[in-house]
């Protein structure tokens, strides 16, 4: 992989004698071997990188114009709005690149856990990929609460009183993010500054997603190991750039028709109304791409019954690589698994539906029958179905299953003369 | 090698690090305790309240630490109706009593103890208060009756000045 590069130039010469930088990224971009199969679900990582720059970037000159205090927050909005030169075009960037973000991701993920991605040997790269999930939540939702309008204030309301759940200390905790007795500028200030901060670590976390998975190299849709370097694999450029490069002007197409033909679509009208503590909207959703969790926190009639509940939601995560008992890491081969796998996303979008109802009457019966199966497919399902579940025989390389009868044996033959 | 002994260096190792440890957590204080509630919040900490334009069944919301404070002047029917309450049907029993210092007035912190969001007055299935986000009924006296919320409405520190204005805080 880390093939011995020279730089053409002579500066670029001089400059990697000192410090190889380039041959670094040489390695990493370029003959990278990656397995030849892979699909159009593989091209949302680079998708991502894309988004996480895009909201660096726009965030970075949105910051320029908004001001974080309660009095001013929501009329600098608006200034963005209406007065900055193209600060409509940035914004709508920003929000709606949120929302993408979330939407790559959760595609990232679902791609993870159909293929087995996460199964040994590349359990730390799921693990830090969880982390780089929990910022995104984190982040988020702070970014949210920026524009200072209702669901912002309300929002921030309902999620920093999630600390007050904790026994004992918990209404300390809650004044002590509040920097007073109620959300208000203290907090503003303090989202922003963290809001600012966590996307650089979250890039940090994108380096080292990347390098844990150079190590093993990518998994692939048959989810068996292929020898790097061999005829199963293929430069990284010029196969997979092009790819990537495909899919992604693909994504800005939806990423453009949401910013310039639905640009609110995703958020709340409410939102539009500057924070008022004294009045509570009706109906407090959050943003779409936390519905499911919202939902699971709603199930449990008990506060901190609640809270634990949601937060383990997105803490059992980390465990998947161990949950799944199955030797054998993609769905093609685990005929139970497969059907299993598609009942988990069917049940986590239908958390989303309820997430966005009220919680009473049958939404609150079946929003606890879904979260009782979300928990149940990881501590129940999954150990089970590796002992239970009779899997289909894997191919030797990614070229067996795609070679037609008189192919494979011809090949067969062959690999049995050169033996 | 075989036997591990104290030396001067094991011992120098580790009061050096003992030192900086303690060190860098006593450094650490400050960076944690400048986000709590400064002096200029806490300044706020009391607000006067006149009571002589409230009539029997109307209720006002007052600022008090940034917070909304409900102060009702209760009907006879409402008082009557938080008195026989059965402090056994309670999830967080409390006496009506010892809620409102003057039966008449009621003030309490008008901020739902599930998570924070504020009630509607004289809503709900006990002819109290309504959480809409999440559904938690509250009394006449802003006890919980029925919900997810953990405890009653909280009653603040309030002390009648006199017979018409009440500090709270």
């Amino acid at each position: 992989m880390s093939e011995n590069y020279v730089p053409k130039s002579a500066v670029g010469k001089w400059f990697n004698d000192r410090l190889p930088l380039l041959n670094l990224i040489y390695g990493h971009l370029l003959p990278y071997p990656t397995p030849k199969n892979l699909n159009y679900w593989w091209t949302f990582g680079g998708i991502l990188t894309f988004c996480l720059v895009t909201q660096i970037i726009t965030g970075l000159v949105l910051a320029m114009h908004y001001v974080a205090d309660a009095d001013l927050a929501f009329a600098s909005v608006e200034h963005i709005m209406r007065d900055v030169n193209y600060g409509w075009l940035l914004r709508y960037i920003h929000s709606n690149g949120a929302s993408l973000f979330f939407m790559a991701v959760y595609i990232h993920m679902a791609r993870s856990i159909f293929y087995g991605s996460y199964k040994e040997p590349r359990e730390l790269i799921w693990i830090i990929g969880v982390f780089i999930f929990l910022l995104m939540i984190a982040t988020a939702f702070m970014g949210y609460v920026l524009p200072w309008g209702q669901m912002s204030f309300w929002g921030a309301t309902v999620i920093t009183n999630l600390f007050s759940a904790i026994p004992l200390v918990g209404e300390s905790v809650t004044n002590w993010l509040w920097g007073g007795y109620a959300v208000g500028s203290p907090l503003l200030t303090r989202f922003f500054t963290l809001h600012y901060l966590m996307p650089f670590l979250i890039f940090a976390l994108v380096i080292l997603h990347v390098w844990a998975l150079h190590v093993p190299g990518n998994n692939n849709p048959e989810g068996i190991n292929v020898v790097q370097g061999s005829q199963d694999t293929v430069p990284f450029h010029p196969h997979y750039v092009v790819k990537d490069m495909f899919a992604l002007v693909v994504f800005l197409i939806v990423f453009a028709g949401f910013v310039f033909f639905v640009p609110n679509l995703l958020g709340h009208t409410d939102n539009y109304i500057e924070a008022n503590p004294l009045q509570t909207p009706e109906h407090i959703v959050p943003e779409w791409y936390f519905l499911p969790f919202y939902a699971i926190l709603r199930a449990v009639p008990d506060k901190l019954g609640g809270v634990i509940l949601m937060v383990s939601a997105i803490a059992i995560l980390a465990f998947l690589p161990w949950l799944d008992t199955s030797k054998v890491r993609s769905a093609k081969y685990r005929p139970l698994y497969r059907q299993f796998v598609w009942l988990f996303f069917a049940n986590v979008i239908l958390l989303g539906y309820l997430g966005a109802q009220t919680a009473d009457g049958l939404f609150l019966i079946i929003g606890r029958i879904a979260t009782v199966y979300y928990f149940a497919h990881f501590i129940i399902i999954l150990p089970l179905l590796g002992y239970i579940e009779k899997t289909k025989p894997l191919p030797k390389s990614l070229s067996e299953p795609v070679l037609s009868p008189e192919e494979r044996q011809m090949k067969a033959a062959a690999s049995g003369i050169s033996a | 090698m075989s036997e591990k002994q104290v030396t001067r260096r094991n011992f120098l190792y580790v009061t050096t690090g003992a030192f900086a440890a303690a060190g860098a957590a006593s450094l650490a204080w400050p960076f944690v305790d400048q986000m709590n509630p400064d002096a200029s919040v806490k300044a706020l900490a009391s607000t006067e309240i006149d009571l002589r334009p409230i009539i029997p069944g109307q209720s006002i919301t007052v600022m008090w630490r940034g917070k909304p404070v409900f102060i009702r002047r209760r009907t006879q029917a409402e008082i009557d109706e938080a008195k026989k309450v059965n402090l056994a049907d309670l999830p967080h029993p409390e006496k009506d009593s010892d809620r409102a210092q003057n039966p008449e007035w009621l003030v309490m912190v008008g901020i739902c103890t599930h998570l924070g969001c504020v009630p509607l007055g004289q809503k709900g299935d006990y002819n109290g208060w309504f959480c809409p986000c999440h559904g938690s009924h509250y009394d006449t006296s802003g006890r919980i009756r029925k919900g997810p919320a953990p405890t009653n409405l909280e009653i603040p520190d309030y002390v009648f000045l006199n017979e018409s204005t009440i500090k709270i805080g």
